[in-house]
């Protein structure tokens, strides 16, 4: 089924973050101002990214920006290995001795996040998500934590629409969701950040937590966006406003004033009334 | 007479008027208008004030449904419609991502109105471009306790089966204050 729309309507942090706690499989698909970018998933982590046309090979070109590579040396592997795939490429690169496998796994990793990175200052493009869909096994992939790229994207959220809409209110407060301990252990946080955890109490409003750390609205909406598109905290419940006088049902349309089931009534004639609905409705 | 209710309510077009008509006894008796306004011109009629349909459940009960207005202007029928109500239902249309933030707000305001159970309906799963109703469970924001249940609203047995998971929502509910009651 489908899973697809406009980054308009949804953050690429709101994206990723349901990739992540679906676990999805598959490939996503954003164009924007006449740009592709592709982002692969396995099972909820990051695999690879890529920006523009397709090409057969991209691993020189990955060395190259990483610095592992001089322009020269990588403009000379890329004619002489036509035909062959980035993992071979990779292979003989070590081979040679031009470059160490934690060079490669390091270049694509970063080349990966550059691209998603920039993704994150698209506000508007269509996206699409084929599940399933996976790059060439010819191409290496790096698995990449899905927490730690939520949290780094948000940080680079500029846009106050977005967050004033996802988080109204800063009178709510928060709390961790379960264990936070192993998922924070994966993510790098800043000092500002860490200030925020520390605060995080059901008692403390986010209002109080930016008081306390001298952040402004803006900036603590942005840290508690990632926070809890990285499923660090969830917003803690609010208690409903007090009930008013309950209005009888079946009173605004013009018939027979009808008894509403008022809250005081006994919960053993609730729930009779609630189980003679419920057997009226299967008989429909 | 005893009179229960319960309302449906979802962003414009989510098929609000079409699942109380799934199982209404009587005609919807509903208010709707042509829509003179281009932005919303992508069907004919909208509901302007509110939707209303009836279940009898015996001489002494009735159901009544309440369907809440679909546009913006008339959000201020909300606070009126929620009062007294047994449970509610948040209908998505699930092929327009582009309302879906528009429901996770309608969910706020109706959770900031009383404390019943709700459940969300994820509308339209009969259509190529439905989401998948866990995405939207992720994408709202859903409690885990909140259910999210597929629905087509032209086709009874969803709704049927919306209703039915609300009314256990609010046993179960029954059932911890129950618990509380004894403790
Ligand atoms: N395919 C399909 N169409 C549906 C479904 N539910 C509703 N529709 C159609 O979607 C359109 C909108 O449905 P309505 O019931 O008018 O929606 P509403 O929520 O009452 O709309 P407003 O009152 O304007 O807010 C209508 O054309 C319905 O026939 C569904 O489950 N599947
Ligand atoms: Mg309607």
């Amino acid at each position: 089924m489908a899973l697809k729309g406009n980054l308009r309507d949804f953050s690429t942090t709101q994206l990723l973050n349901l990739i992540n706690l679906a676990r999805k499989t598959g490939t996503l698909t954003i164009q924007s101002n006449g740009e592709v970018a592709n982002m692969s998933f396995q099972e909820g982590k990051l695999i690879y990214a890529h920006l523009g046309a397709e090409r057969e090979n991209y691993l020189a070109q990955f060395l190259h920006n990483a610095g592992k590579l001089s322009k020269e040396q990588a403009d000379i592997i890329e004619t002489r290995v036509q035909g062959k795939s980035d993992k071979q490429i990779g292979r003989l690169l070590i081979q040679a001795g031009h470059v160490t496998q934690s060079d490669i796994i390091q270049s694509v990793r970063q080349n990966i996040l550059n691209v998603v990175y920039k993704l994150f200052t698209w506000v508007e493009g269509l996206f699409r998500f084929e599940a399933n869909q996976l790059p060439p096994p010819t191409l290496i992939t790096i698995p990449i934590d899905l927490e730690s790229v939520i949290m780094e994207g948000s940080r680079r959220l500029q846009e106050w629409e977005i967050l004033q809409e996802e988080l109204p209110d800063l009178d709510v407060s928060l709390r961790f969701t379960e264990r936070p301990d192993a998922r924070l252990r994966n993510i790098n946080l800043t000092v500002e950040e860490w200030k925020v955890i520390s605060l995080i109490d059901p008692r403390n409003s986010m209002r109080k937590i930016a008081q306390a750390n001298n952040l402004s609205d803006f900036e603590i909406r942005r840290i508690i966006y990632g926070m809890l598109q990285a499923g660090l905290v969830t917003l803690v419940q609010q208690p409903a406003k007090p009930r008013q006088q309950p209005i009888q049902a079946g009173e605004s349309p013009r018939r027979k004033r009808a008894k509403a089931a008022p809250p005081t009534e006994s919960l053993a004639t609730r729930r009779s009334m609630v189980e003679r609905i419920m057997d009226r409705i299967r008989g429909l | 007479m005893q009179a229960a209710k319960m309302v449906i309510t979802g962003p414009f077009s989510s098929g609000k008027t079409e699942f109380i008509g799934a199982v209404s006894e009587i005609d919807v008796v509903s208010t709707e208008r042509k829509i003179t306004s281009s932005a919303e011109q992508i069907k004919e009629t909208t509901t302007v004030a509110m939707d209303f349909g009836r279940i009898t459940v015996g001489d002494d009960l009735v159901l009544y449904l309440f369907g809440t207005p679909g546009q913006r202007r008339f959000d201020f029928m909300w606070d009126i419609l929620s009062q007294g109500m047994l449970g509610f239902v948040v209908m998505v249309d699930s092929t327009k991502p582009e309302t879906f933030r528009e429901a996770k707000r309608i969910l706020e305001t109706f959770e900031g109105y009383a404390s019943t159970p709700y459940v969300v309906a994820a509308n339209k799963q009969d259509m190529e471009d439905a989401w998948e109703p866990e995405d939207l469970r992720i994408i709202l924001r859903l409690r885990p306790e909140v259910k999210i249940l597929p629905c087509v609203a032209t086709d009874k047995e969803t709704v049927k089966n919306v209703l039915l998971e609300l009314l256990y929502s609010i046993l179960e509910e029954l059932d911890k204050e129950e618990s509380a009651q004894h403790n």
